[in-house]
């Protein structure tokens, strides 16, 4: 039973990972770039759940919903003014753009909140379930089921829709898609938005599941989504899902079974075995480069 | 057609090649090119191209490889900027417009080596090109996403309909990668016309296709443009099919234009034979 129930828990932590691995799958298929600076976009989120819920006194989901239109407004301005210079660049320039964005987001929290850390709201109060002698955790189930509704409403948008057949058009061959009239920068900014505002979720879920925030609290769960990504096979949206879900559950089994403070280790060197056997990841396409 | 970015219409000469469809005589040209030109560096890889194709003319675009002939379609797209000259579709002018705008403007391509989006299927590519003509806004993109809007079934019929006019309907839910050689490149003259573009651009259509196959979309070729009153402009290696359904032919050769004219005047043009054969020995 204890079993069952780290399991549940690592599936709930991993659910968050898989919002924010999202993110950067979709846009390292769609802009071909990794966004360090994602990570941070779950920091804003938190903070300005924070903002919202306890100094502004709005209803909880009022500002968990604003803290999503805070940070897809981010995740844009971010995107125009910092990456689309940037577009015909070496990929090196952007990579070394977005870990300048992560430096700048952290410091930028930092003058605004301060370096402390700040208490989370619990805006969810449910009480726990128990079946026999296992029990979840109220949040565990709010965080589930809204990922997962979350993850189900992104696959349909992105096989369904106009939008979503432009956005998997434009990760196949940019120029084609260009010349079927789809405009590759209005694409891009809308992946930016829709990865922003899974990040803004996911950090109102993380803050929920950890009680506290701080301007560095986005960089460690960002370094573990992309992980994720990469674990999944970066690109793959599937994958990210599947990725963030089996780190988080490795983790949490890791810090129940091994230890606590060897859990980071033990992730990290699951990526590494992973990437050795199967160099595109879980759900990596090979790329046959034509000779 | 609706269009985003209005440029300035221009007025223009009529096609300057005597011999023209009829019907598209003292009609406006859908295409033109003024002293269009392009340099890489030092390379002058397309100088001085000044043409205008009819707004229902089959035209082909020849010459001996590395003429610059492709360069010129990328030029026309807007995948290249030019050095020097105008383009002008419909009237208006394509200075400073991405592909995308461009597309909007009434031209659409398919390319020498095939590029259809191969993971998805054989309608969702068309659907992609139909992506002009379906307005939708990201709101109501997710607002009936799950109640199946009108204008996704609008897509749908019209996507199966410009499937039916090649026969490939019933292969319509297969991935477009899968699909055999032949018919890869049919789809992407579909996905081309599902545009709804005033100028058709086929790169080399008849490439890697034996004899009868070539027939076949020569036939296809003539019934694209009786169907959708547009002009198609193609490049080509096989003589029978250019000097078969080519009604205007512009020679391409260093990036310069040596002859232009109707079939038989560019099978007699000496320059010509001379670009594609070399100079007689001993002259």
């Amino acid at each position: 039973m204890n079993f069952l129930s780290n399991l549940i828990s690592g599936l709930s932590l991993g659910s968050i990972y898989a919002l924010i691995a999202l993110g950067y799958t979709m846009v390292y298929g769609i802009a071909k770039m990794l966004n360090f600076a994602h990570g941070d976009i779950i920091m804003v989120g938190a903070f300005a759940t924070i903002v919202f819920i306890n100094n502004l006194g709005l209803p909880m989901i009022v500002g968990v919903l604003l803290s999503v239109v805070v940070c897809v407004v981010v995740g844009v301005l971010v995107e125009r003014i910092a990456y689309k210079p940037l577009r015909s660049s070496p990929p090196l320039s952007v990579l070394i753009t977005a870990i300048g964005v992560s430096y700048f987001l952290q410091s930028l929290a930092q003058v605004i909140f301060g370096t402390n850390q700040k208490n989370f709201p619990k805006f969810i109060e449910i009480t726990p379930v128990h079946i026999n002698e296992l029990t979840i955790k109220g949040e565990s189930i709010v965080t589930m089921t809204v990922t997962f509704s979350l993850m189900v409403a992104l696959s349909l948008f992105i096989s369904k829709t106009k939008i979503g057949k432009a956005m998997r058009a434009v990760s196949e061959d940019k120029q084609a898609a260009e010349l079927m009239g789809i405009s590759v920068n209005k694409t891009i900014t809308i992946t930016f938005a829709i990865g922003s505002a899974l990040a803004s979720v996911a950090g109102s879920f993380y803050g929920l599941t950890y009680g506290f925030i701080g301007p560095y609290s986005g960089s460690m769960p960002g370094i573990k989504a992309f992980v994720a990504a990469v674990f999944g096979g970066i690109g793959s949206i599937p994958g990210a899902m599947l990725g963030g879900i089996l780190l988080g559950i490795i983790e949490n089994l890791a810090k129940a079974y091994v230890s606590t403070e060897l859990s980071d280790a033990i992730v990290f060197g699951v990526l590494i075995v992973v990437l050795l056997v199967k160099p595109t990841g879980l759900l990596g396409k090979k790329t046959n480069e034509k000779v | 057609m609706a269009l985003r970015h209005k440029a300035s219409r221009k007025m223009v000469s009529l096609p300057t090649r005597a011999i023209i469809p009829e019907g598209d005589v003292d009609k406006r040209p859908i295409l033109e090119t003024h002293h269009l030109g392009i340099d890489f560096g030092g390379l002058t890889a397309v100088d001085d191209l000044t043409l205008a194709v009819g707004p229902t003319e089959i035209c082909g675009l020849i010459g001996p490889n590395g003429a610059g002939k492709t360069t010129v379609f990328n030029l026309l797209t807007s995948v290249y900027q030019p050095t020097r000259g105008t383009i002008l579709i419909d009237g208006y002018d394509t200075k400073g417009k991405t592909s995308a705008q461009v597309n909007k403007l009434g031209i659409a391509r398919t390319f020498q080596n095939i590029r259809l989006f191969s993971n998805m299927s054989v309608i969702d590519n068309v659907k992609i090109g139909l992506h002009n003509n379906v307005r939708t806004n990201i709101l109501s993109s997710f607002t009936h996403s799950f109640g199946y809007s009108n204008v996704e079934k609008v897509a749908e019929q019209r996507a199966r309909e410009l499937l039916s006019f090649f026969g490939m309907d019933n292969l319509r839910n297969t991935q477009a990668g899968a699909l055999p050689y032949g018919a890869q490149r049919r789809l992407e003259i579909v996905r081309a016309l599902a545009t709804n573009p005033g100028i058709l651009l086929l790169d080399e259509p008849a490439a890697g296709m034996n004899p009868s196959e070539t027939v076949e979309l020569m036939e296809n070729i003539r019934r694209i443009r009786d169907t959708f009153q547009i002009a198609v402009m193609l490049i080509e290696h096989d003589m029978n099919l250019v000097m078969g359904i080519c009604e205007g032919i512009c020679v391409l050769n260093y990036g310069k234009i040596i002859a232009k004219g109707t079939p038989d005047e560019i099978k007699a043009n000496p320059k010509v034979i001379e670009a594609y054969l070399g100079k007689k020995a001993g002259n």
